[in-house]
């Protein structure tokens, strides 16, 4: 075999090696050996985005067409590989002050962004199953990371339940798929659904993998797990959950939609409306309600999801774009929030509530004004890049003529202004709370500096932004 | 000549706004002494340019125009700054431009107990720039903007003192009694725009007879187009002119100070109407319903107005009802398509009627602000210069005069009137002419009434105020003296231009358009002599009547009023116009917005809109957060509804 024949595949094989030789290392070095395996995973993750960069970007399918590269997929890693480095920058002064730093935490995030990097590189159901399976066993482990928190265990064991029933359906869908076409690789299985008239087989088996994959992503109805891990889970895994999961799940879902099972976009889509109309509107409303601000987030997330999908209602080249670029702007946003969120800290507890904001702008202006710049950029207010994300999604869809999909998107997202504009209410105008500690690292104020500069930024310059998107999306479609 | 690039008579006409510019800026710092220099100074230059632009324009024939500069340009829309002199604009101007003056000077002396001279003197400068520009204009944006302007410093004016709680209402009312007119106005513009593309004079009048007989259609009904037209701007005259319905803010805005009354509600804003219908005389000579409103309005505004000036106590407010009703001959006037009497009539009333409100000024300064007649009398001796101009002013008024030899500048332009009314021969026009001859017997009731109430008789007030009485100082007698000369000699000498065929082809050239089929003008010197003779008849038995009434007969005055007691409560009333305004719009406007409020902004908006979708929002939120009951068999249940839904949905095809 020749070696370059494994080149579309080499950032996974290079983690996937790093990754057990950092087991090993944490193993046998202990616990004192967790600051320099974390240092040891992010260079990986750096080394993983240039190797990506450099060999991934041809279009090839590969290892018997299990998997298989090209600009899109290439795309969805780096984008991966970014949000989990992030993750990692944003969990190390917490883990260190919450006595969770331990070895395996890095470990783990590498092993669940290998399992996302193969679910989305993946050309056949089998690829896509493993990928999927090691992303979520990992996950399960993260969210109870803190075995000995109730609330955390909890979060880890409900996850692990439903993520079963999900793995299941997925499982039972492949088989359907499998018993009604004979073949369970992409390249083939378009030809089958592309067919006069596909088997039934195949048509619910599909049924049941979008419905895991709106599992994954967190879509209405399949959310519920959602709030409940997010507010056990450790904050920073909650971070983690909040962004490489949902880009991975979305990009899996844009590739089996446009991929193998693109003869049956006309009668799935209904399907991805229902999904999006029903996430952005519960999205919305229930986050009011909210006083934890993970549980908030986690609305905030599924409201996300709702309005990304609807580039994806809209379809075609310019709604894919649309949805790809809502996730790119989505991320900086979602991490930065957490950011801010993961530097506030009293009486060594981190902050969990809401109204634990009040008078920030006194105490910490400048965490506030970042914050400030988080939320009016997720409620979408010109001319910072939320903004841009919802106008894209919007535009695809007026012109797919959705009309009042985009109608109905704008007011929940007047909805959806409510709590954002509560935090910033709470921050400015509410009565001054005792002062929150100063948490050290050059870390997490690198990342909010990247994240905000990015955010206030695109509008100046999107067109860097569109066009790496409109590559993506080519390549997927065009 | 030309100044700063202008000609002088276009640049003469910005000196007001100059002055306007400096005092309003810089008048504390300049004090009252420079202020007053300032503004009266470039007032008598512009006087003086007025005066040479009358010879050199209507006189001698040099008509010109002076585009300034492209006001707007917007697709078909288009509209000048310009200056048009023509024989009407040299009028205007130079009425304005000479009243104006002496209302400047006279306000030196009158206003010199004031706090705020500079002030007064900006808005009076300014109120004279914004009349220039409404007279000057060829187009019907320029003259909304001027028509706007005075009604801006008329309320400022009136509302001089702003410490006045009256004041405050008076000018308020004035405004917005002068919005509905200004909406008619408006109206009739967008109107001529649509029916002729073009707001400009010339562009109008040349298609004008184009539209005879045209219509349009509107909310089902079908009305005729210049008919229409016309008629919405006379609404805008009738706010601006006090017309009968729109009239109620003028005895009001007698709240102001004097000089103003004289100024602006009496020589100057109060007659842009009657300048409109005349600028327009080319539109509105096609437009004969239009026409046989005004006459109709006009003559009733006469004849109502003169009833109310009979019972009215207040010298200004006899004044500004005498006003109203001279007003109302100028309407009827322009009703029968006598433009030029009614032109006529506009410029000698200027000079005696601002003389009468200046010396009627002169004695409420004299008697330390009284304005009550009943506390007035037998002043005649102490302030004897201005008892004899109020002589002058109310002989004009009255048109007395030797038929053929002298007469007061009103003997001619108000019989002008009366004659060209009854030489329309139509029902409107006689029923107008007698209305007139009513009216003109009132008004010289009233007229005499008011001196002989205030200057004979014995005093009624208090004598301390006697006492300090004393004449007015020279700055305020010379204007009188100016006027006067106005009301003594502007009939006579301009009695050919405005009146006789040959003369007045001359002097209008294409001002003035009046069709062959309106022969008003042309028949009043045909009429027979009664009709010349009665006017005059009933002016000298109004005088007689009053000064017997108010003379010897003492008694006999209140024992009418007893008589015809329901009758008297009426006019004295002023008809309950205000009342009745008051009844209907005001308080229904209240009644409405209260209604509005509670119930529509209240309940509906509020209840359905931010507080109720709030609510909801609130409600629905709590809701949805009920359903995350943190069991995990109700959220695989959830999944597994969703699954089985989009099962069916996919297996349906």
């Amino acid at each position: 075999m020749e070696m370059t024949s494994l080149y579309p595949v080499a950032s996974e094989i290079f983690l996937a090696c790093a990754g057990m030789l950092l087991l090993l290392w944490g193993a046998t070095a202990g616990e004192k050996s967790t600051g320099a395996i974390t240092v040891a995973t992010g260079i990986a993750f750096i080394i993983a985005i240039f190797m990506a960069g450099h060999y991934e970007t041809a279009k090839a399918v590969v290892m018997g067409g299990h998997v298989g590269s090209n600009a899109y997929v290439l795309f969805i890693k780096v984008l991966l590989l970014l949000s989990a480095l992030a993750s990692l920058v944003l969990s190390q002064h917490f883990l260190k002050s919450s006595k969770l730093s331990r070895p395996e935490y890095p470990v783990l995030v590498l092993f669940a962004t290998l399992g996302m990097m193969l679910m989305v590189s993946a050309e056949s159901l089998l690829g896509l199953y493993m990928g999927l399976e090691l992303q979520s066993l990992t996950l399960y482990v993260l969210a109870a990371f803190r075995r000995d928190n109730a609330k955390s265990s909890e979060s880890g064991l409900k996850y692990f339940v439903l993520g079963a029933l999900a793995s299941g359906l997925l499982l039972y869908g492949i088989s359907l798929i499998y018993g009604g076409s004979g073949t369970i690789l992409f390249g083939m299985l378009h030809e089958v659904v592309t067919a006069d008239k596909p088997p039934v087989e195949l048509v619910l088996g599909f049924v049941f993998i979008l419905a895991a994959m709106a599992f994954k992503i967190s879509a209405v109805p399949f959310h519920m797990w959602t709030p409940d891990v997010y507010e056990g889970a450790p904050t920073p895994v909650t971070a983690f959950f909040a962004a490489a999961p949902k880009l991975a799940g979305i990009a899996l879902l844009i590739k089996l939609l446009y991929g193998p099972f693109h003869g049956l976009l006309a009668q799935s889509t209904p399907i991805i409306l229902v999904l999006s109309v029903a996430s952005m509107t519960l999205g919305a409303f229930a986050a009011i309600a909210q006083s934890n601000i993970k549980r908030m987030m986690a609305y905030s997330s599924i409201g996300h999801v709702g309005f990304a999908l609807v580039g994806l209602v809209a379809g075609g080249q310019e709604g894919v774009q649309a949805t790809l670029l809502y996730l790119l702007i989505y991320l900086p946003m979602t991490l930065g929030a957490f950011g801010i969120i993961l530097s506030l800290r009293r009486d060594g507890v981190y902050l969990e509530q809401i109204s634990d904001l009040a008078g920030l702008s006194k105490t910490r202006p400048a965490l506030a004004a970042i914050m400030t710049v988080f939320m009016f950029s997720m409620m979408g207010i010109p001319p910072l890049a939320g903004f841009f994300s919802k106008f894209y999604v919007f535009l695809a869809v007026v012109e797919a003529r959705y009309v009042w999909l985009a109608v109905l998107g704008v007011c929940l997202s007047v909805v959806g202004a409510y709590y954002y504009l509560r935090i910033i209410k709470i921050m400015y105008f509410d009565k001054q709370m005792e002062g929150f500690q100063r948490v050290p690292g050059w870390g997490v104020a690198s990342l909010l500096g990247v994240t905000v500069l990015f955010i206030l930024t695109l509008a100046v310059k999107p067109d860097w932004a569109l066009s790496i998107t409109h590559d993506a999306a080519k390549a997927l479609i065009g | 000549m030309l100044f700063f690039g202008m000609p002088i008579e276009v640049l003469a006409l910005f000196f007001p706004l100059f002055g306007a510019l400096i005092t309003g800026f810089f008048g504390r710092k300049l004090g009252d002494r420079a202020s007053q220099l300032i503004t009266c100074g470039f007032m008598l230059a512009l006087s003086v340019v007025a005066v040479m632009q009358f010879k050199n324009v209507a006189l001698d024939g040099n008509n010109s125009s002076y585009v300034l500069a492209t006001w707007i340009q917007s697709g078909d829309l288009r509209a000048n700054w310009s200056v048009m002199w023509d024989t009407l604009t040299a009028i205007m101007v130079g009425v304005v431009a000479i009243v104006s003056t002496c209302v400047h000077i006279y306000s030196v002396g009158y206003m010199s107990h004031d706090k705020c001279q500079p002030r007064f003197m900006c808005y009076l400068s300014l109120f004279t720039f914004f009349m220039l520009m409404l007279v000057t204009g060829d187009n019907l944006i320029q003259m909304f903007f001027g028509w706007e302007g005075v009604g801006l410093a008329s309320y400022l004016l009136i509302n001089f003192w702003f410490e006045k709680e009256s004041a405050n209402n008076a000018s308020i009312k004035a405004f917005l009694v002068n919005r509905v007119g200004d909406f008619g106005f408006a109206l009739g513009i967008f109107g001529c725009f649509m029916l002729f593309g073009s707001v400009e004079f010339s562009a109008i009048f040349d298609q004008a007879k184009n539209f005879v007989g045209k219509d349009i259609h509107f909310l089902g009904m079908t009305l005729s187009a210049l008919d229409t037209v016309c008629l919405l701007l006379f609404v805008g005259a009738m706010g601006k002119s006090a017309q009968l319905l729109l009239h109620t803010w003028l005895p009001d805005a007698m709240e102001g100070p004097t000089p103003v009354s004289a100024l602006i509600h009496a020589a100057t804003m109060v007659t842009a109407g009657v300048f409109m219908t005349a600028r327009l005389s080319p539109l509105f000579e096609y437009a004969p319903v239009a026409l046989m409103a005004i006459t109709i309005l006009g003559a009733l505004t006469s004849i109502v107005a003169a009833t109310i000036g009979l019972t009215q106590f207040d010298i200004k407010r006899v004044i500004a009802y005498s006003t109203m009703s001279q007003l109302g001959y100028m309407f009827f006037a322009a009703g029968v398509s006598a433009y030029s009497a009614s032109i006529f009539h506009l410029m000698t009333h200027a000079f005696f009627k601002a003389l009468l409100f200046l010396g009627a000024g002169s004695v409420i300064h004299a008697l330390s602000g009284e304005q009550d007649m009943r506390k007035m009398g037998g002043i005649w001796k102490v302030i004897p210069t201005t008892y004899v101009l109020m002589w002058i002013g109310s002989l004009a008024l009255a048109g007395i005069g030797i038929p053929g030899i002298y007469g007061f500048a009103g003997f001619y332009s108000k019989d002008a009137i009366l004659e060209a009314t009854y030489a329309a021969h139509s029902g409107v026009g006689e029923f107008a002419y007698w209305m007139g001859i009513a009216a003109a017997f009132m008004t010289a009731f009233y007229s005499w009434r008011l001196i002989m109430m205030t200057f004979h008789g014995t005093h009624q007030g208090d004598h301390h105020v006697l006492d300090h009485a004393h004449e007015s100082p020279p700055v305020m007698l010379i204007p009188l003296f100016v006027l006067a000369t106005g009301a003594l000699a502007a009939g006579l000498v301009f009695f050919d231009y405005f009146t006789e065929k040959e003369a007045m082809e001359r002097f209008w050239r294409e001002a003035l358009l009046v069709l062959e089929s309106h022969p008003a003008m042309e028949n009043m010197h045909h009429v027979p002599e009664w009709v010349k003779l009665a006017p005059l008849g009933a002016a000298i038995s109004g005088i007689v009547l009053a000064v017997l009434f108010y003379g010897p007969w003492k008694g006999v005055p209140a024992a009418i009023a007893r008589a015809f007691g329901p009758v008297y409560t009426l006019v004295y009333n002023k008809y309950f116009f205000d009342e009745i305004y008051n009844f209907i719009f005001v308080k229904g406007a209240k009644v409405l917005g209260r209604f509005l409020f509670q119930f529509g902004d209240n309940k509906v908006i509020d209840g359905l809109g931010p507080d109720g979708i709030s609510a909801l929002s609130k409600t629905a939120a709590a809701q949805v957060s009920k359903l995350q009951t943190g069991y995990i068999y109700h959220y695989a249940f959830a999944v597994v509804i969703g699954l089985v839904a989009f099962l069916i949905w996919m297996g349906r095809s």
